[in-house]
């Protein structure tokens, strides 16, 4: 199946929201499962492995919370640009990526459930909602991951929990993560306090693609680190607490720029509309960065009443494998650029100027 | 006082770290303290460094000392494969390398006790009789090597496990 044309498009995958959006684009929960007396997929032995997968995408694809018609196909069916569409969608992981045959994916319709097959673990699935949701996403992967379990049985130990390839995921399996988007505290300078007292509270600060990448756009992943000796219900809400005062950071810290700094902010949001209107040749970082400037723009209400949807799919237009997608050529760096710099400018046309009237009242 | 990482030079620097409202301490030599980048006591997290410290090092020290290269029967996973790739081979190994785990896993996580979901069918908290036999055993011989710092790790894990057996 071609993945392209099962994928939602841009536009409608960006036009999905969720609570406090203009602070956290995604949240997501992804449990770590292992057949029971399978060596993990690392160090399984190929008849396993495939064996392994064999079972799984077969129990996985028919479960009722995939839906009727389900994306389920094996790594080595995907081409290299797929595979990459998938990860700019946040949908498998960078590794996963790199598997071929013995691993696969299954993705509902809906974009909503994504089922990793033979990353690290023999199971990694996850639960996607658009803005701050942990706990419905939580309850929609404990809802799979308990059909599942009627089918097959997981390696599960009562002390230790649920066994996994890695020890840092042992007990309930759960990765508890957020994506937001932090203009205001990188701005404020305030970004590496915050990542430091997150960081004591046990929790880790990623960038966009998730470990060891970097903060493009100012986009920061937050998630748990210990899995085991608390439960899910409590990881969850640990997370959700710190997020919320994360949010309250970063809207204190919007406000004191337009307070004490206007011209500093208006500054950074007008050049980040005038080199995404007129450059021809832009590379990736570059546009992120600006367009994280964009979006301050639009949240604060510089563009009127353009909505952050658009915004936000130039974010995901302008990533190598979208801005190629449809393509049968595959561009070098140099020629991505260019096209890149195009599609922006032709977008760009339907934004107005930034308008510093529309800033909200400063409060006197 | 030794130092945590190295377990040699003298511990010089003395970390506290309050996580929540739980106290942690760790004690290092200057020269590892460097190597770990703790010059910057706000910019540090515990986490990290037991994380980083090495997992591979506690497991070695528990099963070179007990004189034999232990692999898993049912997966032919070594220590040595743990120490490549930081991943276990398959849940036997969990048992098999129960005993260099236990601090590992204290020093990574809020507890070594599942809290979290458990399948349908399974009992909370019933710890089984086999792991409190290979816990037990593994106690008596870190003692006859005098790893006391591990003996201390299994006789917690012990009494934790019994309480939840009398608890199930």
């Amino acid at each position: 199946m071609n993945v392209l044309d099962f994928l939602s498009s841009p536009a409608d995958a960006c036009r999905r929201n969720g609570p406090n959006d203009k602070i956290v684009f995604s949240s997501r929960v992804r449990l770590a499962r292992n057949l029971t007396g399978v060596p993990f997929p690392g160090h399984a032995k190929k008849p396993d492995r495939v064996k392994a997968f064999e079972t799984l995408m077969e129990a996985v694809s028919h479960l009722p919370q995939m839906g009727s018609e389900p994306l389920a196909e094996g790594m080595d069916k995907l081409s290299a640009q797929d595979k990459q569409l998938l990860v700019e969608r946040h949908l498998v992981s960078r590794e996963h990526a790199q598997k071929n045959a013995g691993s696969g994916i299954v993705l509902n319709k809906e974009e909503t459930v994504c089922v990793m097959v033979n990353e690290e673990d023999h199971l990694r699935m996850q639960a996607l909602r658009p803005g701050l949701q942990l706990k419905q996403a939580w309850l929609a992967i404990d809802a799979v991951d308990s059909s599942l379990q009627e089918k097959v049985e997981f390696a599960f130990d009562s002390h230790y929990g649920y066994l996994t390839a890695c020890p840092t995921n042992l007990g309930t399996g759960i990765r508890v993560s957020a994506m937001l988007h932090l203009p205001g505290l990188v701005l404020a300078e305030q970004i590496n306090q915050i990542i430091q007292a997150v960081n004591k509270l046990g929790l880790a600060v990623r960038g966009l693609y998730g470990e060891g990448t970097e903060a493009l756009g100012n986009i920061f992943q937050v998630s748990n680190q210990m899995t085991l000796g608390e439960s899910e219900a409590e990881i969850v809400e640990r997370i959700n607490k710190v997020l919320l005062q994360i949010i309250e950071h970063e809207e204190n810290a919007r406000l004191f720029q337009l307070e004490k700094k206007p011209k500093v902010l208006l500054n950074h949001i007008g050049r980040a509309y005038g080199v995404l209107s007129h450059s021809h040749t832009i590379t990736s970082k570059e546009t992120m960065n600006l367009l994280s400037h964009l979006r301050l723009g639009v949240d604060l209400g510089l563009f009127g009443q353009t909505p952050k949807a658009g915004v936000d799919e130039l974010f995901l237009i302008s990533q190598p494998a979208h801005l190629q997608a449809g393509r049968n050529q595959k561009l070098d760096a140099e020629g991505r650029d260019a096209l890149r710099a195009d599609l922006l400018r032709e977008r760009m046309k339907l934004l107005p100027p930034p308008d510093p009237a529309g800033l909200p009242e400063r409060p006197t | 006082m030794q130092c945590h990482v190295c377990k040699k030079a003298e511990a010089t620097v003395h970390l506290t770290q309050i996580v929540e409202n739980q106290v942690k301490k760790v004690d290092l030599c200057e020269g590892c303290a460097k190597e770990k980048g703790v010059n910057d006591p706000t910019g540090f997290s515990l986490a990290d460094l037991l994380l980083g410290l090495g997992a591979s090092q506690k497991m070695e020290e528990a099963t070179t000392a007990a004189g034999t290269e232990t692999s898993c029967p049912a997966c032919g996973f070594t220590q040595a494969d743990f120490k490549k790739t930081g991943r276990l081979g398959c849940s036997e190994c969990y048992h098999v390398f129960a005993e260099g785990l236990e601090s590992l896993l204290k020093g990574m996580h809020k507890g070594t006790q599942h809290k979290g979901k458990i399948p349908a069918g399974h009992k909370r908290g019933t710890t089984s009789k086999s792991r409190l036999d290979k816990l037990e055993a593994d106690l008596k011989q870190a003692i006859a090597r005098e790893d006391f710092e591990q003996a201390a790790a299994l006789r917690d894990a012990i009494k934790s496990a019994r309480k939840e057996a009398q608890a199930a």
